[in-house]
């Protein structure tokens, strides 16, 4: 146990301030963006995500955003293993043939009003997978999206950029 | 002569013929009738080969019918045995009883290039969905890949369990985490899982019929996209094949620098799997601290070749981004940290009982079934098979094994500890190679100009990606195009290790197990 304490502490704090691109943008944005999560969701921006049909890099970048590095939480944004109570759902594509079924159920068991966010090249227009008898292309072919964030796969800064968009207001189309 | 050779040549006298247009020539391939296909895997199963994986072809492009593969690895060889079929009438005997794994890539022959596998016992569509149109062969030249698939009605027919108590947790396609889409059908006594079954195909999107509209050099972006987490290895299995079919000649300074990109894609990896297995044991603090590692490794990545995972930097005929002086200083100095830090968790991990609890005894995959399965990489490593193509196929620059030795984990229990502990000292010797390499980095440039491969010629190639053996197998068509590019990712065979490392254990042990394995959805679905 006192090795465990001793190496959290050791750590320390990570958690970085964000790029000062974005960091411009959070608080350009700031009191309107918490004045918008606090009064759209509770304080808290509870996120489904959904892989609809991708390599799995963008995954491993969403992933990223909750180290301890980003740590997406101190936005108040969190992960659900649920849509029921999701307010957003964070779709990686293209949408396969296979999962167009699944994902349409999914958008249907959220919630409205509900956030949409469109999550690298593929899940924007299909990207190098474009469209084929298995992929249908990017997701809004499938359901409606608000924000698209491109990237192969975006970084974890410009998936936070993405869902504060999201939840601003902004869209990225 | 290889040693697969020599056991199939007095069983078969004439009936075989050792084949030229397989590169690189080391890669021995014969053909034999159809009717005797699966009876060179019975004499081959004899010397103890494996089944290394098994797909078929549409060459009517090339003037003939289809044609079936089968590809078996033995110690340091490998062996590819085929067999022309016309047609009218694509159909070939059946390798599952001799095999396990064919269990599977007959099923996908079947769904998705219609070539019939005869005396398969179970003939329910794989990957291909029963709500595809029946005679949807993807693979086939005459098929439209273009056009949107039609949707029919159709539903899976799962395997049942009955009897008094017995219940069943169907599970997915979309899971509870981040992670990505398939099905798991459970049936339960009580706590204990009695079967488990998997469903797989849900993020199938075309990639080997996608190759072939592409040429060689647009396709390594495609195979760099086969599965993010393995970008690198993919890519440097493509472009191997590729380089193959034209005996090319690579600098030694790119064979070194795709080597640095291979094993810190396995240092990144493994972090994060070490983290995210003792997550599912309720022990967070390992996957802060391992995350945090990761995190530093990708951000040096992306500081000196522009991106986190490497992608897109293998390219046939060498890498896109060199190293400098400061770069190796930089690499050098991050892996001190890590390796610091490292020890010292893994220390913790050591000394936890709770954890010891969870992990030990948990989804143990037997080394008689991993034998019988033919799984590979760290899957085979934690149950007692020695495999890795870097020491029994090295692919330079390992096959200077004078130089670049490697030791590589392997341990007996088949557990989830075992799975972890391979993955620990997997690290640990990824970090040693990339020490080495960045003091014996070779000089010279980084890629070359590689000609295009000639009219039906096939290339091959095994790459030890982080998870396990990823084989590219790729053939040319009458104009020099890509006519096929079978893909077999690790995936492909070790999801069946899952399946069978389950029944006995809990349900909530599941997660547990599955995260052990962390096989890929998207390699394996494609």
């Amino acid at each position: 146990m006192i090795r465990i304490l001793r190496q959290i502490f050791r750590t320390g704090i990570v958690t970085e301030p964000l790029p000062p691109a974005v960091e411009e943008g959070l608080i350009r944005t700031g009191a309107r963006l918490e004045e918008a999560i606090r009064r759209r969701f509770s304080r808290s921006l509870t996120i489904r995500q959904v892989d609809a049909g991708s390599c799995n890099g963008c995954e491993l970048e969403i992933h990223a955003i909750n180290n301890s590095f980003y740590n997406c939480e101190r936005f108040g944004i969190h992960f659900t293993a649920s849509p029921r109570f999701a307010d957003m759902l964070l779709v990686t594509g293209p949408v396969s043939h296979n999962m167009e079924i699944a994902l349409k159920r999914t958008f249907n068991a959220t919630p409205t009003p509900k956030l949409v966010v469109a999550v690298g090249d593929c899940g924007c227009n299909g990207g190098i997978f474009g469209e084929s008898y298995a992929s249908l292309g990017g997701i809004g072919k499938v359901v409606p999206v608000d924000v698209y964030v491109p990237g192969c796969p975006p970084t974890p800064v410009a998936l936070l950029n993405g869902i504060l968009a999201a939840v601003d207001g902004r869209t990225g189309k | 002569m290889s040693m697969l050779i020599n056991a199939l040549a007095p069983v078969f006298g004439d009936d075989m013929r050792v084949e030229a247009a397989q590169h690189p020539s080391a890669v021995a391939c014969c053909t034999v009738p159809r009717e005797r296909f699966a009876e060179a895997a019975r004499v081959l199963k004899k010397t103890y080969a494996l089944l290394a994986a098994e797909w078929a072809t549409d060459e009517t492009e090339l003037g003939r019918g289809f044609c079936v593969y089968a590809c078996y690895r033995w110690g340091r060889e490998y062996l590819i045995v085929r067999s022309p079929l016309p047609s009218s009438d694509p159909r070939f005997p059946s390798l599952t009883k001799k095999f396990l794994p064919a269990y599977r890539f007959e099923r996908q022959i079947q769904s998705l290039m219609g070539v019939e596998p005869t005396g398969h016992p179970d003939m329910r569509p794989w990957i291909k969905f029963e709500d595809w149109p029946q005679d949807a062969f993807p693979l086939r030249k005459t098929f439209d890949s273009s056009k949107p698939m039609k949707r029919l009605e159709g539903e899976y027919q799962w395997a049942r369990a009955a009897g008094e108590g017995v219940y069943e947790i169907p599970v997915g396609p979309v899971h509870a985490g981040i992670i990505e889409p398939g099905h798991f059908r459970f049936q339960a006594v009580g706590e204990m899982v009695v079967n488990l079954e998997e469903r797989l195909g849900y993020v199938h999107k075309g990639i080997e019929k996608k190759f072939e509209a592409l040429t060689w050099r647009e396709g390594v972006r495609l195979a760099g996209r086969v599965s993010g987490d393995t970008t690198v290895a993919h890519a440097l299995g493509y472009s191997i094949a590729v380089e193959s079919m034209e005996d090319s000649v690579i600098p030694e300074r790119a064979h070194w620098l795709r080597a640095l990109y291979l094993e810190r894609e396995r240092i990144a990896n493994h972090l994060g799997d070490i983290g995210a297995i003792c997550n599912d044991a309720a022990f967070a603090f390992m996957l802060y601290q391992l995350s945090r590692l990761r995190e530093l490794v990708l951000r040096t990545n992306s500081a000196l070749f522009g991106h986190r995972f490497i992608m897109d930097r293998v390219l046939p005929g060498g890498v896109a981004v060199d190293l400098d002086a400061r770069g190796k200083r930089l690499i050098l100095s991050e892996l001190e940290a890590i390796s610091k830090d490292f020890e010292k968790v893994v220390k913790i991990y050591e000394e936890s009982a709770s954890l010891d609890d969870r992990v030990r005894d948990t989804g143990i995959l037997t080394p008689e079934k991993a034998r019988e399965l033919c799984v590979v990489g760290i899957v085979a490593r934690a149950s007692g098979l020695n495999l890795d193509c870097r020491i029994f196929n090295p692919f330079p620059p390992y096959d200077q094994y004078d130089r670049l030795e490697l030791d590589v984990p392997v341990k007996i229990t088949g557990d989830v500890h075992a799975r972890t502990w391979v993955r620990v000292e997997e690290v640990r010797e990824s970090i040693r190679i990339v020490r080495f390499i960045i003091e014996n980095l070779p000089e010279g440039p980084i890629a070359a100009d590689i000609g295009d491969p000639g009219p039906d010629t096939m290339g091959f190639s095994a790459v030890e990606g982080w998870r396990g053996e990823i084989i590219y197998w790729t053939q040319a068509g009458p104009r020099g195009e890509i006519n096929r590019c079978m893909v077999r990712d690790p995936s492909s065979v070790n999801w069946l290790g899952l399946e069978q490392a389950i029944p006995g254990n809990i349900v909530p042990d599941f997660p547990l197990c599955n995260k052990s394995f962390n096989q890929s959805y998207s390699g394996h679905d494609l």
